[in-house]
């Protein structure tokens, strides 16, 4: 589903909507469909579709669809609601069960060219907090070079670092540190 | 004046006093003399506390009378006097037991036979334009002699600063080393999701609040002549380098690249700054100028990280920590020539490089057996030397005579601030009940 075929749907909706009898519509009876935006573009993409639903009699109805750029990024079952990378400690490899959030993301963002991601870096809170701020960058930059290397543009992402200076969880246990061990992939 | 007090007193003395009011009481160690200070104006909750421990190798015995005074005055200047001399460690404090003009001679053989080796007297008058005539002298009590006094005029707001100016005076006279009493140090405070850049005097009054955000700020660090701060703050959702000039609030950010930028530490000429920056990967010290504009100078060239640059008084020789031999350590590198050496090797974790003032000595945070203390050596050779005993020490900054290192540490949870004197043998530690206080940056002599 893209913008286009939403816009081309939209617009066959209209325009036998326009063209349609004057019959009054029973809107209790109408039929309730073309809720979501995937069924507009599948009946954009089956070329009988829209007339079949003017047919079912409910040419006058207008359901109105949002696009929602996000879309994909908030759906709980893509991998690309998983933004978070975890790093052991003192560590900035990317552990192979992060590899296939980084490529959902690399796929993503080579699609959509317009979008920008700042990759934001954390780290625990020991130690000095200039040297753990250029270690969260070091965790960020990993995640960076790996969407560059998958095809990203160096200008849809930025690489920055809070260091130790936004927590997660804020206890002095390994549970917490290991939760703060983490960058971030942030949408702008 | 300030919307977050501070309080010092000692562990033994703070006890039931009520949060209010602000008094400072000072422990005078050998002779138990506890010197109270009247509350100056209406206070807030939040106070901040100091306690002192430990004595200078060698205390000076000197006598500070009550000063000659037209009415009641806003600050006790000989209290305040007495305050900075006894919590520099190398003066004990002897009981005067009378007021002291600056022109009356003292009365050298009961000062004497109390043990004491100097005094200090002086007057305070109220002028017709409603500022005060500040006049002292110092007498050595053995010899029974002047060793000199000055006099000024200072603005009923200025008094305390005055009363700082004539212990620096004093310290200096008696020890041959700058006083720091009347300088200042800038400290973050995080209260909540709130996060403030302050100034104080050393002492811990007139807090001032030049910054206050809902975003971290860190790493503030003084402008050579008192008069800026740069610091980084994440105001933008990331770090990025900003001066601040004090006078006027005027915030420029000065380095604002692509990435991370961190780090700022001045040039001893005030006209640039090291500042660690991502813009080319991970972080690389670069030279920009503290006004803002032009292309940053990269310093170093490393495939690790480079951070935390200092300079050394000479402009030409900087400190820096990088991970390039594998874990984070301390090197010097030559500006000029670009020769860099490793200077720190007792540990796998040496951070956070400061150069004292003379360019002699190196404070640096290392990691003992898990636990992050200040340590120090002598730049030119010399065993590194372990400081503090805390184990959460963070950012240290040498007081501007060489002879304090202030940091960050953890007290019962809570982020404080610690002084600890150059030879170890005095302590301050600087509480705040308003929440945690921390990366401390002692300003340069009031000029």
């Amino acid at each position: 589903m893209n913008l286009k075929q939403l816009i081309v749907a939209s617009g066959i909706t209209l325009l036998l909507a326009g063209c349609g009898s004057s019959v009054k519509l029973d809107e209790t009876s109408a039929p309730i469909d073309n809720r979501s935006g995937t069924a507009a573009a599948g009946g954009a993409a089956g070329a009988g579709a829209g007339g079949a639903t003017a047919g079912t009699g409910s040419a006058r109805q207008v359901t109105p669809v949002t696009i929602d750029p996000n879309a994909a990024l908030n759906d709980p079952s893509s991998p690309l609601s998983k933004r978070s990378i975890y790093f052991d400690f003192d560590s900035f490899v990317i552990k192979d069960e992060y590899r296939g959030t980084v490529e959902a993301h690399a796929k993503f963002l080579t699609t959509n060219k317009t979008r920008k991601v700042v990759v934001q870096g954390n780290t625990d809170d020991r130690g000095s907090r200039e040297y753990n701020l250029a270690l969260g960058q070091k965790r960020a930059e990993a995640v960076r070079r790996s969407l560059a290397a998958l095809g990203v543009t160096e200008q849809q992402v930025e690489a920055v670092s809070f260091g130790e200076e936004k927590p997660r969880a804020t206890g002095s246990d390994e549970a917490s540190w290991a939760e703060n061990r983490r960058a971030d992939l942030v949408y702008q | 004046m300030n919307a977050e007090p501070l309080d010092y007193n000692s562990p033994m003395l703070r006890s039931d006093r009520p949060a209010s009011a602000l008094s400072v009481l000072i422990q005078a160690w050998l002779l138990a003399v506890v010197l109270a200070l009247p509350a100056l104006a209406p206070r807030a909750a939040a106070q901040m506390r100091i306690e002192v421990s430990g004595v200078g190798a060698t205390q000076y015995p000197i006598a500070v009378a009550g000063f000659v005074t037209s009415g009641r005055l806003p600050v006790d200047v000989a209290d305040v006097i007495r305050a900075d001399l006894t919590r520099s460690g190398a003066f004990r404090l002897i009981d005067p037991l009378a007021t002291l003009g600056d022109s009356g001679a003292p009365n050298f053989i009961d000062l004497r036979a109390k043990g004491a080796d100097a005094v200090v007297g002086g007057s305070i008058a109220r002028l017709a334009d409603g500022r005060y005539d500040v006049r002292f002298r110092l007498s050595d009590v053995v010899r029974q002699s002047s060793l000199g006094g000055e006099s000024f005029v200072a603005a009923e707001g200025d008094l305390r600063f005055a009363a700082h100016r004539i212990a620096d005076w004093i310290y200096e006279k008696l020890t041959g080393q700058p006083g720091i009493f009347s300088t200042r140090i800038a400290f973050v405070s995080k209260n909540g999701p709130r996060y403030r850049l302050n100034i104080a005097d050393w002492d811990g009054e007139n807090i001032q609040t030049p910054l206050a955000s809902p975003e971290p700020i860190i790493s503030p660090s003084w402008s050579p002549d008192g008069s800026r701060l740069a610091y980084v703050s994440f105001e933008s959702k990331k770090p990025v380098v900003y001066v601040h000039t004090l006078a006027t609030g005027q915030r420029q950010a000065v380095a604002n690249f692509k990435g991370s930028n961190s780090a700022p530490a001045w040039s001893p000429d005030g006209r640039s700054l090291a500042v660690a920056l991502t813009r080319d990967g991970l972080s690389q010290i670069y030279l920009i100028s503290a006004s803002g504009g032009g292309q940053p100078r990269r310093l170093t060239q490393s495939s690790g990280i480079d951070t935390e640059p200092a300079f050394a008084p000479d402009g030409k020789t900087m400190y820096f920590t990088s991970d390039r031999g594998g874990s984070p350590q301390i090197y010097r590198l030559n500006i000029d020539s670009g020769d860099v050496a490793r200077v720190t090797f007792g540990s796998t974790y040496n951070v956070s490089p400061r150069v004292s003032p003379d360019g002699r000595q190196l404070a640096f945070i290392s990691r003992r057996d898990g636990r992050f203390v200040v340590a120090m050596k002598e730049i030119n050779g010399g065993a590194e030397q372990v400081m503090s005993d805390g184990g959460r020490e963070e950012s240290p900054s040498f007081a501007p005579n060489g002879r304090w290192i202030m940091y960050a540490t953890q007290v019962g949870g809570r982020d404080s601030l610690m002084a600890i004197s150059t030879d170890g043998r005095v302590k301050q530690r600087l509480t705040s009940s308003s929440g945690d206080i921390r990366e401390p940056t002692w300003g340069p002599l009031a000029k």
